[in-house]
């Protein structure tokens, strides 16, 4: 489907895509297999411009909005949502520098992002605090010029390969969330350890570990806009990333559907491909309305947000839940299609039916973007009467 | 400053070539081109030259309009500027009457230090052309270079593949290098690259800005002639059949007992 996107938009896409099918999708399996970080392919990301497309121009970024970033997202992620979640955790860790950083906090740690030369990443969760985010009990304790952090987060994408870290910490804990703060937390500060690579299910390529902070001693320049903030970074932060995350499980359900449905056309049984018996093409007619709808919304809510509403926690919502449902979906039954064939790991569908898993589980799981959606809705027909 | 010229040519893209069954030549109208893969070899090695030495990377090529795409897509790959040789009298031009338009080219655009070029082109498949640019402009070649390291400013030692291993020779600059894949890995287009590329003005030089009269360019100025174009013959006539394996062998051994007594079996 035509979405009107500019010969600007489209070129980007295109070349995102172009690096989905030249450099990850011949190594993917591998990667998944071995688990490997894909520093490679952030390389060729980095050299073909990409690392910096939600970064402004003036700290060497492309400048662009929530569609475009989501165009490269969607693309990349027809590759490897391994890949593509190593690349979008990064800006996950740009967001709050972008939204509330000061000028000299940008001009230090921007344009090392934007080159490529560095990844970030964001390190809100903890053993304790998952969904309940308020329930961080990381702290910062202000000692002079210095704060000095204590905590372990939980989880983290991209820690220990990311050059700085945004950790969310409770400089007053007698105001719960409210008195959560965000600093900027570099790799080889005094203090800062990470845990052991964790396994996982899916997204294999991409690393998660623990990052700890034992008096983790960091100058008070280090702090993102003002004491108190740390919620509203993250919410704010959260917010934005969210349609990315939908862009992510629009990329995923493509590639599923394409290898569902050319297997189908090879595939023959009772002396006929599998294509054109109805209950397959059933599957995969729900499997492509569906994802074009999940798209629609994707590209809408994204549209949405750079026209810069104030408030679009329910839309950006909307736009990771139903896509990330519809992923899982979507992947399971392009298993199905398949058949043992899809159940195997020569074929790429079994892999994206564990990727898709993550989705409707990190940033928020689906469960809280309902509540999310549910607050909203709350609010705005209690306006109403 | 080294000034670095690479020559492209925009090629059909392999899979859809097809040939025009009356006159013989490549159908080039509605298929899609791309840039002659060795050529993308020569581009980065003129890139990456450029990026290790300093100096001006301008793209060259000759062809119809349509060969400006080629060029639009070196230029995202991050060469500075491009011109392209297309008129009417180029047309029909065999290797001979190519290089010496593209060596008038070169010397219109103040000469070069170096001309890269890709090893052959995968339609023609001549691999002349490079050569004899350099024959044109009076300056030494080395073709099927797989590696390049500057001995001095102006002292280039090439490794030059060989069907068993390689031969290393040395060769001064200005110079023109052809070179095979094995010299590097390509790389992609950047974004930011692609956006110039988009505005970049690419000049068009005809007959008249060369300066080369009609009868040296095109078919006019070629020695040697397409005559017939042909597929080698078809080997007799093939069928693809598909199906479970069981039903495909029934009706295979059926078909070779309908074919008579010129199929023998023996066990």
């Amino acid at each position: 489907m035509d979405y009107l996107l500019t010969e600007e938009q489209q070129m980007l896409k295109d070349l995102a895509r172009q690096i989905a099918e030249e450099r990850i999708k011949p190594i993917r399996a591998q990667l998944d297999e071995e688990e490997t970080f894909p520093w490679d392919i952030m390389a060729a990301l980095a050299q073909a411009d990409l690392c910096g497309t939600i970064i402004p121009e003036e700290y060497g970024g492309l400048g662009l909005g929530c569609l475009e970033n989501c165009l490269v997202l969607e693309a990349l992620a027809e590759g490897c949502v391994g890949v593509a979640t190593t690349y979008a955790a990064s800006f996950l860790g740009a967001y709050p520098l972008l939204l509330f950083g000061s000028e000299e906090q940008k001009q230090r740690y921007l344009p090392p992002l934007a080159k490529g030369e560095a990844l970030s990443a964001f390190a809100l969760t903890e053993p304790q605090a998952g969904s309940d985010a308020g329930a961080i009990q990381a702290t910062a304790v202000k000692d002079g010029d210095f704060y000095v952090l204590n905590g372990t987060k939980q989880w983290i994408t991209n820690a220990g390969e990311a050059r700085f870290n945004t950790v969310i910490a409770l400089t007053d804990r007698s105001k719960g969330a409210r008195g959560a703060s965000a600093f900027l937390v570099e790799r080889s500060d005094p203090g800062v350890s990470f845990g052991k690579k964790e396994k996982k299910m899916g997204i294999r390529a991409s690393v998660t570990r623990e990052v700890i902070l034992e008096d983790c001693r960091i100058p008070k320049d280090r702090l993102i806009g003002k004491e108190g903030l740390g919620f509203i970074v993250t919410m704010r932060t959260l917010d934005l990333a969210r349609p990315g995350a939908g862009a992510l499980a629009v990329g995923l359900a493509q590639s599923a559907l394409d290898e569902a449905a050319s297997f189908a056309k090879e595939r023959h049984q009772f002396g006929v491909s599998i294509f054109s018996f109805q209950a397959v093409q059933h599957l995969l007619a729900d499997m492509a309305t569906k994802l074009e709808a999940a798209r629609a919304l994707v590209y809408a809510v994204a549209r949405f947000i750079d026209s810069k509403p104030k408030d679009f926690s329910k839309e950006g919502a909307m736009a990771k839940l139903f896509p990330t449902d519809m992923a899982m979906a979507v992947t399971v039954d392009a298993v199905q299609v398949m058949g043992g064939h899809g159940y195997m790991r020569e074929y790429p569908v079994e892999k994206m039916m564990r990727d898709a898993k993550i989705l409707q589980i990190f940033e928020g799981t689906n469960q809280i973007m309902r509540n999310i959606i549910g607050l909203a809705l709350n609010k705005e027909y209690s306006k109403k009467k | 400053m080294l000034r670095i010229i690479v020559c492209i040519k925009q090629v059909p893209e392999t899979q859809e070539v097809r040939l025009d069954p009356v006159t013989h030549t490549l159908k080039r109208e509605g298929v899609k081109a791309m840039i002659n893969p060795f050529d993308l070899y020569a581009l980065e090695e003129g890139l990456r030259v450029k990026e290790a030495r300093g100096g001006k990377v301008t793209v060259l090529s000759m062809g119809p309009p349509q060969a400006e795409e080629a060029l639009r897509e070196a230029l995202g790959f991050g060469a500075d500027a491009a011109v392209l040789l297309s008129d009417r009298a180029f047309a029909g031009a065999d290797t001979w009457a190519t290089s010496l338009t593209l060596a008038r080219a070169i010397e219109k655009l103040g000469g070069a230090d170096l001309i890269f070029c890709g090893k052959q082109a995968i339609d023609g498949d001549t691999a002349q052309v490079g050569p004899e640019i350099a024959e044109h402009l009076n300056i030494p070649y080395v073709a099927w270079a797989r590696k390049l390291t500057f001995n001095a400013d102006d002292l280039l030692k090439v490794e030059r593949l060989l069907d068993h291993g390689y031969d290393a020779v040395e060769v001064e600059l200005p110079a023109l290098i052809t070179v095979v894949k094995e010299i590097n890995e390509p790389r992609l287009p950047s974004f930011k690259a692609k956006l110039r590329a988009k505005k970049e003005p690419i000049p068009v030089w005809g007959l008249g800005d060369l300066g080369l009269p009609p009868e040296e360019v095109g078919l006019a100025g070629s020695f040697t002639q397409v005559v017939k174009v042909f597929p080698p013959p078809a080997r007799g006539t093939s069928e693809t059949w598909t199906g479970p394996p069981a039903e495909l062998a029934a009706r295979l051994w059926q078909r070779l007992q309908s074919l008579g007594p010129s199929v023998v079996f023996r066990k």
